[in-house]
């Protein structure tokens, strides 16, 4: 396997286009991947306490969601501000399929991403016929609808009261408990990021890319635009549907309170954060803003507890929202490639070091 | 008939307002095409600042609105220097997404601020201003939001046709580039247009907070009730922003009156959905032709 090493070059050589599609540059970052894949499924879930694999899989499962939305606007130049909402239509999916039509788990988890991706289409139809940036404010629409019709169309959701799953499990064995899950999940991720660089590497992928640096040379050059971009939102769609199924298995009950707005911004400062166009980085942005919430849950209870402000009723919710704007903010104006981008310049400046320029 | 009527004369007076603020978000879009999402948040603030001068610094109505206004002219202009100008040139994708976290970050503030509550103004506006014609009732917060409305289209309308920046304002929404070299100071004009929207937004916020009673949730989701406002009339027409507001409130207020209320929130976004289905760019928006 290694028996011609290969290093980074201090150029680009690359002579053929299987050269500029690969994905691994150096067998080093094969060996690292491989490395990490192995750390993540042996060490990991045996070495962490319930807690930490609870935050492990909620980063699963975010990034999952995340991967989609940056095949849309990291890749395709479109934005979306429903994808919490089809994170939510995903959930109850997979959730009316388990409980009415008793499906097994693993096959009411895709269909919940095929339902989504169709439910994306009503919404990308009629705003991706139009230039510019309509499909942002028709998934905007789209995210208001979505949460009335989880509420109130109460013969399928259910309500406020909310849908409880019965336990998933795969050919006989149950999943239960945080390791279970994490299996399942990170072997979901594994699968979902393999999927999304290997279609960045088609000819679909490519075309999505033309699209995104310049639509009209893109047409140009015989790609149809509208269906092109159709396929993207449809695909991202798809995802959130299958991480919003996850999600159902994983919480047992859901309720259509946490897939509002602010969920979709919280996607949309994952990806920026963890930089657009950039598969790695949606799982970093996931990572960033898991670990945030996290953080800042644990933050305001601290500064709860020490009564230092007594009068002021400090919650989670208005300093959650604060920060996510700030992040977003920031990392467009000072590094809108966001953490894959400090990643890079990070590697490079250790591969170049001492003579960094 | 009667409740028909009070419906009717309800829905016109909330869509005017719906069409004021409208208009600030119409002009942010033709001066810099920027589609502002933080334009609700523009609202609720310009609201929760006049709260604040009348009832903490007890200053008397019409200086707080005057300061108020002057205060958001001054907001707008200081969110566009800071965080819209170092993007200038920058992929739209990413300004867009920049109000996005604007909106957040805004909202989040307000909340920490002024928490979730609701407050109201106190009472300032004279009981004559009520009409009664028959049975048909018309508080005076209505009338006064007519009044406003009919006010600032009229300003509006003689700003673009005859003032200067109104016309550099213009020209930039025409052809930015033709602008530039014509010798036209395009930052400045983007600067303005972040300020007026600001100001107009505000003053909107003032008088459906009277209407309604100010709540940051409230207010920042009438901010987003302006893209069914825009689409419907076409999101680069001033005049049709006000056409397209007095249609929804009329819609909304009708919904409420007879359907169901859980359902008038969420119609207007149906409406927008259907007209990007089947007149794209609104009532009364310019047809973009492309040809590859």
């Amino acid at each position: 396997m290694f028996k011609k090493l290969r290093f980074h070059p201090c150029g680009n050589f690359k002579e053929n286009y299987e050269e500029e599609l690969k994905v691994f540059s150096t067998d080093f970052g094969r060996a690292w991947s491989i490395v990490g894949l192995l750390v993540l499924f042996i060490v990991v879930p045996f070495a962490s306490g319930p807690y930490i694999l609870y935050i492990f899989n909620m980063i699963g499962i975010a990034a999952i969601a995340a991967v989609g939305l940056n095949i849309l606007v990291g890749f395709t130049g479109q934005i979306s501000l429903g994808h919490g909402a089809f994170l939510g239509v995903g959930a109850y999916s997979a959730a009316v399929l388990a409980t009415r039509f008793e499906m097994p788990f693993w096959a009411a988890v895709p269909v919940a991403g095929l339902i989504t991706a169709f439910a994306g289409l009503i919404f990308g139809l009629p705003s991706l016929r139009l230039k510019g940036l309509y499909l942002t404010i028709s998934t905007l629409a789209g995210q208001f609808i979505i949460e009335y019709l989880l509420v109130h169309w109460e013969d399928i959701t259910r309500g406020t009261m909310g849908i409880t799953l019965p336990a998933a499990s795969i050919f006989g064995v149950d999943i239960v408990g945080d390791r279970m899950f994490f299996f399942v999940i990170f072997l979901c991720l594994a699968a979902v990021v393999w999927a999304a660089v290997n279609l960045m590497r088609t000819k679909y992928g490519r075309a999505l890319v033309a699209i995104r640096d310049n639509d009209r040379a893109a047409e140009g050059m015989g790609i149809p635009i509208f269906r092109y971009k159709l396929l993207s939102f449809a695909i991202s769609s798809c995802y959130a549907g299958f991480a919003g199924g996850l999600w159902a298995y994983y919480m047992i009950s859901i309720t259509s309170e946490p897939f509002n707005l602010l969920l979709s911004v919280e996607y949309i400062a994952m990806i920026i954060i963890g930089g657009l166009g950039s598969i790695a980085g949606s799982i970093y942005g996931a990572v960033f803003i898991t670990v945030l919430n996290e953080g800042l849950r644990w933050g305001t209870d601290v500064i709860m507890n020490m009564n230092i402000f007594p009068e002021i009723g400090l919650t989670i919710a208005p300093v959650r929202e604060f920060v996510f704007g700030l992040a977003i903010v920031l990392f467009i104006l000072f590094e809108p490639k966001g953490l894959a981008e400090v990643w890079r310049i990070v590697r490079s400046n250790f591969r170049l070091w001492p003579f960094s320029y | 008939m009667d409740f028909f009527i009070q419906l009717l004369v309800n829905g016109i007076c909330i869509g005017l307002l719906y069409g004021i603020s409208a208009m600030g978000f119409v002009m942010i879009f033709k001066a810099s095409s920027v589609i502002n999402f933080a334009h609700g948040e523009l609202l609720a603030i310009g609201a929760f600042l006049f709260l604040t001068i009348v009832t903490w610094a007890g200053l008397p109505v019409y200086a707080a609105f005057l300061l108020t206004l002057v205060g958001s002219f001054a907001l707008g202009f200081i969110v566009e220097r800071l965080f819209l100008r170092p993007l200038i040139g920058e992929p739209l994708i990413e300004v867009i997404m920049l109000t996005v976290g604007l909106a957040s970050m805004f909202k989040g503030l307000m909340l920490f601020i002024w928490g979730g509550n609701l407050y109201t103004f106190p009472d300032f506006l004279p009981e004559e201003f009520a009409i009664q014609w028959g049975v048909v009732h018309v508080p005076p917060v209505y009338l006064t939001a007519m009044l406003i409305g009919i006010l600032f289209l009229i300003m509006f309308g003689l700003f673009f046709k005859y003032s200067s920046q109104g016309i550099f304002m213009r020209s930039v929404a025409d052809n930015q580039s033709a602008a530039l070299s014509l010798g036209v100071h395009v930052k400045r004009v983007f600067a303005l247009s972040w300020g007026i929207a600001a100001l107009v937004a505000a003053m909107s916020g003032i008088v459906l907070g009277l209407i309604n009673g100010i709540n940051v949730h409230e207010l920042s989701s009438v901010g987003l009730k302006v893209f069914p406002v825009v689409i419907l009339g076409g999101l680069d027409s001033i005049g049709g922003a006000v056409v397209g507001g007095i249609l929804i409130g009329l819609l909304e207020t009708f919904t409420g009156g007879y359907l169901s209320t859980s359902l008038k929130d969420v119609l207007p976004y149906i409406v927008l959905v259907v007209i990007l289905l089947v007149k794209p760019y609104g009532l009364f928006g310019l047809v973009e032709i492309e040809r590859v």
